[in-house]
């Protein structure tokens, strides 16, 4: 069972997707494992034969458990290499529920109950018991609003045990109370004029259909990416008492899911990839932590990771590092704003840049830089 | 297409985009954002899905006018 980040220390087998005596490649997904977070696709590291499968489908095991076995064909019959290390030091499990959970039916898919399946994600979550309630949408469907309205009527807290949201509001707890309490956090912030990157936009994306178009993420990911390279101490782990530098930027990208989940998965070599591509790669990866299939290496591989709110939401965030990571970069909602240019006051679109870095491998100078490498990147879109 | 079938259209096409949505039901006048945590990407995706099914090319700029089940609805039948 490989660790897929630092808040996880055990996963559910819930499905095998090859057999024994089946031959795997390298990069093959092999199993999925139910985690706090979600459904993971976990990748096989080796090439070879299947001998046996160690753990059945519906068992729970630690991080590191033996889940098969596969020959490698040099004679050695290797247990897989799990995608990780598994984290030097366990997260603690989350502190028991002290209210017993009611009892609480909530039907498996393709029940006779209507329900969306926000609804379902939602009930789920808060432990309504979907059975009880009237739905108020088309056909009598139990939507959203009506589990909610059900959850606040409800007296006392209560929980349902199982993989649901309030799992990976647990797991979401765990590594940010690691943070807290492990890495010493400094953090710096800074206003870049983002019109440059606004009016390159514009002109790009009206000159393409709308398949090709780009979101302002992707300059964002890039220019954060490129300044990574020539910013050491923030790119890389913090593991056994020491700063692990990381040669590629793996950048974890945070998603909200609806209902209030969060995720934050990798983009391999974000420094690597043309925009086109990064928008391809970010597509792809918010649809599948949208419908639950990351892979075992996204959750696994981050080097650092970035967090944008987006349009309408406020000016600044002070993110929260991830730990083993050493520092996250966030990016608050951009807004036209007065901005002096050449002595005069003009309208330009502006963002507030925020990094937050661990002390005990780089210091504010080093992060400055970076922010500073950041803005002057992101002046020039067209050359990210 | 009338405006019922566009309206149906726009909520499939919504569906599509974000399945864990699937019948819910949709405020006319309220933006998708407001109603249903819709972030750009979302957006994007729902767009693009709409002008595949009915054929319009959709400029960046008119983006404001497709926030909501009416908007999508007044912008679809217009052409």
């Amino acid at each position: 069972m490989p660790s897929l980040g630092a808040d996880m220390d055990a996963g559910t087998l819930v499905e095998w997707l090859v057999k024994p005596g089946d031959h795997i490649d390298r990069g093959d997904i092999v199993a999925v494992v139910e985690t706090q977070k979600g459904a993971i696709e976990i990748e096989i590291f080796e090439t070879g034969t299947l001998v046996g499968i160690a753990v059945d489908v519906g068992e729970e095991v630690p991080v590191g458990t033996l889940l098969a076995t596969i020959d490698t064909g040099d004679g050695a019959v290797a247990p897989p290499k799990p995608a990780a290390p598994a984290p030097a030091e366990p997260i603690p499990a989350a502190a028991p529920v002290v209210t017993p959970p009611p009892a609480v039916a909530v039907p498996e898919r393709g029940a006779r109950l209507r329900v969306s399946p926000a609804a379902r994600r939602k009930a789920e979550a808060l432990g309504v018991d979907l059975a009880g309630l009237r739905g108020s949408g088309p056909g009598g469907a139990i939507a959203l609003r009506d589990v909610e309205a059900a959850a606040a009527k409800r007296p006392g807290p209560s929980v349902k045990p199982g993989l649901d949201l309030a799992e990976m509001r647990k797991a979401v707890a765990a590594a940010m109370a690691r943070a807290k309490r492990e890495i010493p956090h400094y953090y710096l912030g800074t206003t870049i004029d983002l019109t440059a990157v606004t009016d390159w936009l514009t002109t790009t994306n009206a000159e393409r259909p709308i398949t090709g178009r780009l979101l302002p993420a992707v300059p964002l990911l890039k220019a954060t990416a490129l300044a990574l390279r020539e910013s050491p101490g923030l790119n890389g782990l913090y593991v056994d008492g020491e700063f692990r530098p990381s040669e590629p930027v793996h950048i974890g990208v945070a998603i909200a899911l609806r209902g209030g989940g969060l995720i934050a998965p990798a983009i391999h070599d974000c420094d690597r990839l043309r925009l086109n591509d990064l928008m391809s790669a970010l597509r792809d990866l918010v649809g599948r932590a949208r419908t639950g299939r990351i892979r075992g290496s996204e959750m696994s591989d981050p080097t650092i990771t970035v967090t944008s709110l987006g349009e309408d939401e406020v000016e600044t965030l002070y993110p929260v590092i991830y730990p083993p990571q050493v520092a996250i970069v966030g990016f608050g909602a951009p807004a036209d704003r007065p901005w002096l240019v050449d002595g005069e006051v003009r309208a330009r679109r502006l963002v507030n840049a925020t990094l937050a870095a661990d002390h005990r491998v780089s210091d504010g100078r080093r992060g400055s830089r970076f922010l500073k490498r950041l803005d002057r990147l992101l002046q020039e879109p067209d050359k990210l | 297409m009338t405006e019922p079938e566009i309206a149906d259209l726009v909520r499939r096409t919504l569906f599509e985009v974000a399945p864990d949505l699937e019948g819910e039901e949709i405020e006319p006048d309220t933006p998708f954002r407001d109603q249903f945590e819709i972030d750009s990407m979302d957006f994007l995706n729902f767009v693009t899905g709409l002008a595949a099914a009915t054929g319009i090319e959709v400029p960046e700029a008119d983006y404001p006018q497709l926030q909501s089940l009416n908007d999508c609805v007044a912008y679809v039948s217009k052409g």
